[in-house]
This record gives structure tokens, sequence and C-alpha cells, in this order.
């Protein structure tokens, strides 16, 4: 016999808000390396209105949490859905903060000629969409094993990001021209990677839901430890 | 663990009660100076197990026991006078029941059962007693009067007086607080965490928060049996046991 009707009802409207959250977040991913690949101010200038409202959903979730945790006093699978929840929400907001950095970027660049054409950006752009849709999947099925695998595309997503550091600063060197266009898209690259570092949390706060075990999934590679010194390494087996 | 550090051990525990098995095959090691909570639905046989500690129901006519309930390594069966047994462990029950005679008397009486005589010294015990339950200085100005006018939360931290009064080692508590409103019950909470220096205590609780609170251990019974012994935390943040997890989430039929 199942009891707590309104509690279960509660946490699955809890839920049904973080899907939809999360889909926002997808959305506004998308829409940011459109509005950056057409150059599309008027696309960008949506991704900014976007970010308030999911703002006012990371609000809206918290208060939610907070209110089960006082009133039903959640404990176990309950107590770790919720805190889960609170996490996941917070790595889903920098994401679209991220989003909209990359927005105010893109209407910054609007009336340049983009100094290369885009090829890796949006490459990890993808990448970064992908994990972040996965790592929601994840969440929705409680699938270890899809969480795990999102966590394994980090690295993949960090490869990318030293690529196209070492290419940016190769244009630099030749043609000083290039400078100011050239940090901003290092600064793009660094807010992809950041989004990617985001749904790699969700997916850990997604397994610690599932085991109750909160573990940093990455994998830690100590010949890495040369780009503290040196980030413009790649490594071999990324440059196919 | 080995059991030379143990404070209470039982292996193989069964009871019964006529036909019916109210325990079955309980074998749990009880760690000393440390509080263990025993959780579980009504009927589970939580106060049964309580009681197989310090033999308050082996003398039941219906009741038969088999296996071993061993108290810092000696079998309570076996190795114990009941006496002896029931002062270095001792019970506290779910309703305050102090004597109807005035507070000193009660906190007095088991010292004087056990032989002491000295006014002096059994002030000392009242006192002593009553600062450990943490009454003392709510009663010090009327030790004289009845213990029955003091409030239900009162009555119970005498009753926990009581038990100290004899210098116990382990203390029972069997829903210590289920008839006390909250104030008074996070009293008891304060005091048990307190208590837990001196003394081990297993405390039978069926409010999840309390048991969370104060424990160290906890085991969940069902239908005589412990599905699961473990820290509290893991108990309460991710059981081993499907049982344990409705139960303590409220999911249980
Ligand atoms: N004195 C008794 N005589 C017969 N049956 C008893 C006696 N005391 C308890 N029982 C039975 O043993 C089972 C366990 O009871 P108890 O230990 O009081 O459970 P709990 O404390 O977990 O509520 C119940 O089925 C109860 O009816
Ligand atoms: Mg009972």
């Amino acid at each position: 016999m199942v009891t707590r009707h309104f509690f279960d009802k509660e946490l699955d409207d809890l839920h049904l808000d973080l899907i939809k959250m999360g889909s926002l977040v997808e959305e506004s991913i998308e829409n940011t390396i459109l509005a950056l690949k057409k150059q599309d101010v008027e696309l960008a200038r949506k991704i900014f209105k976007n970010d308030d409202v999911i703002d006012d959903m990371e609000s809206k979730i918290e208060r939610n949490c907070f209110n089960l945790i006082a009133r039903q006093s959640p404990l176990a699978k309950d107590l770790r859905t919720i805190s889960t929840a609170l996490k996941i929400i917070t790595d889903m907001e920098r994401i679209a903060d991220h989003s909209a950095d990359i927005a105010e970027i893109t209407i910054r660049m609007a009336n340049e000629k983009y100094i290369k054409p885009l090829i890796d950006i949006p490459k990890m752009a993808e990448l970064a969409k992908i994990m972040v849709n996965k790592s929601i999947d994840a969440y929705i099925r409680q699938d270890v094993e899809l969480a795990q695998k999102v966590c394994d595309s980090d690295d993949e997503v960090d490869d990318l990001f030293h690529k196209i550091i070492l290419e940016l600063t190769n244009i630099m060197k030749n043609d000083p021209q290039t400078i100011e266009q050239a940090t901003n898209f290092m600064f793009i690259a660094k807010y992809l990677e950041r989004m990617a570092d985001h749904a790699t949390n969700i997916s850990e706060w997604v397994v610690y839901n599932v085991t109750g075990e909160h573990e940093h999934l990455t994998r830690h590679m100590d010949h890495r430890d040369d780009r503290i010194h040196n980030p413009f390494i790649i490594d071999e087996d990324s440059e196919k | 663990m080995d059991t030379a550090e143990l404070k209470i051990y039982t292996r193989n525990l069964d009871l019964f009660y006529g036909d019916v098995q109210a325990l079955k095959n309980i074998s749990i090691d009880i760690e000393e100076k440390r509080v263990t909570a025993l959780i579980g639905p009504s009927g589970c046989g939580k106060s049964t197990f309580l009681k197989t500690l310090n033999r308050m129901n082996d003398l039941i006519a219906s009741v038969r026991i088999q296996g071993e309930v061993f108290f810092d390594n000696l079998n309570v069966y076996e190795q114990y006078d009941i006496v002896e047994l029931r002062k270095r462990v001792g019970m506290v029950f779910q309703k305050p029941n102090p004597f109807p005679m005035s507070i000193y008397d009660n906190v007095a009486y088991g010292p004087r059962i056990h032989g002491v005589k000295s006014k002096s010294v059994l002030d000392e015990i009242v006192e002593k007693s009553l600062q450990n339950a943490a009454l003392w200085d709510e009663v010090k100005d009327r030790l004289k009067q009845n213990a029955m006018g003091l409030s239900g939360g009162q009555q119970q931290r005498l009753c926990i007086a009581r038990v100290l009064a004899v210098e116990p080692e382990v203390v029972l508590m069997d829903e210590p607080t289920s008839a006390l409103d909250p104030i008074s019950t996070l009293k008891i909470e304060d005091l048990i965490d307190e208590l837990k220096e001196k003394y081990t205590i297993i405390i039978v609780t069926h409010n999840m928060q309390q048991a969370g609170r104060i424990s160290d251990k906890t085991a969940f019974f069902l239908h005589g049996e412990i599905v699961e012994y473990d820290y509290t935390e893991k108990i309460f943040s991710k059981p081993s046991d499907k049982r344990t997890e409705d139960y303590i989430t409220g999911r249980f039929g």
C-alpha cells in the first residue's frame, strides 16, 4: 500500500518543473549558437529574456524544495531527490547565464567580420548542448550509465577548448588586429567549457540521487598537470 | 568487531509468547557509550527486544527464549543475578511513572533498596542524579513535594534521574518522549546526548527525526526481525534495504 499521496504528488510537480527548466536551458544554448553563427542580434536579445524566465524558475523550484523540507521532513530517497533538485537548478541556472554571456558578446561583435570561420566553437557548443541534454535526461530517467557518459564527454570538450585556445593564440600572434575578437572568442570558448562542467555536475548529482554516493566522475589525468604551466599543450590523441 | 569491545551483544535470539514468535534470530552488536535507536512499526518486537536485555520478560510464564544475550561478555541469562543485572541495565518507560511520593524519595528509592542508608550520601546521590537528568534547577526548592505534581516532561526526567541514581551502565528507553510536548522532548534529547558520555543508551522511538537527531546507530525491526542495522546517517540517507527505505520515508503500508 502506498501512503503519502500528497507528498508524492508534490515530488512529481517538482520533477515536472525541473524538466521544464531543463528544456528552457537547452533551448537557450541552441539559440546562443545560432545567434553567434548568424550574427543575429534579435535572437541574441531573446536569450536575455529567456534567462530571466530561467532565473524565475530557479527561485520557484528552490522555494518549493525549502517548503518540502520544512513541511515533509524528507528522508532517504526523498531527501536525496530534493537535495539533488536544489543542487542541479544552480548548475542549470549557471548554464543559462553563460548562454546570456555568449549572447552579449555576439551582440558586441555583430557588425564585425569574423576573423575565422566558426568550426570548433560550434562543435564545442554542440557537445556542451548534448551534455546538458543528456544530463537532464539522466535525471529524468535516473540513469546512472547515461550520467557517466556525460562525465566522459567532458574530456572531449576540454580537449576542444585547448585546441581553440591554441588556434586563437596563433592567430593573435600573426596579426595583432585580431586580438580584440580573438579574446572574445576565447571567452566564448571558456563559457562553453564551463557549461560542460555544469552538465557534469548535474550528472554527478544524478548518480548521487540513485546511489547515495557523490563522487567526481571526470577523469583526473596526471599527465595533464603540465597544462597548468602551459595551457596550450594538446593531447596527441585528441589531434585527429 | 571483537566482542570484548561490545557492551551488549545478542546471538540468534528468539523469543516466543506461547506459540507466537516475537523475536526471530536477532544478532546485534551494541557498542559502549553510544546511542542505538530501535525503529519499526508497532508490534514488530522493539519493546520485547529491549526487555530481553535486562530480563524483564523471561519471568512471564508463557515466554520462551532461545539464543544468547551478552552484557559485558557474560551471558545475561546464565551468569547474572537479576537484581544486579537490573541495577546495571536500567529502564525508562513510555509513560512517566513516578511513585506517588516526594521527588526526593523517588530518586532515593533505588539506592535505598541497594542498601544506602546515610542521609548525606543519599542527599548527594539525589542532587547528582537530578543534575544529570537536567532537572535539579527546576526542583531543588521543592524536593519534598509530591512528584505527581510535576509536569509530564519533568516527570519523565525524574524517572531518568531515578534510573541514574543506582549508577547503571546501560539505560534502555522505550519511547521515552512519546507522551511529551516538543519542548520537553527536546530537553530529553539534549539529556540523552549528554548521558552518552557515561552511559550506553538504547532507545525505541517512533519519531524518525528523533532517531536521526540523537542516535549513532539505528536498527530497523520488522515482524520480529532486524532488517537493517547501520550508522544512523546511512539509514536515513541511503538505507540498503527497500523495506527500510519504505518505512522511513513513510511509504509503508
Ligand atoms: N506479554 C505478551 N504476551 C503475548 N504477546 C505479547 C506480549 N507482549 C507483546 N506481545 C506481542 O509480541 C509482539 C511484539 O510486541 P512488542 O514487543 O510490544 O512490539 P513493539 O514494541 O515493536 O510495538 C506483538 O505481536 C505483541 O502483540
Ligand atoms: Mg513497544
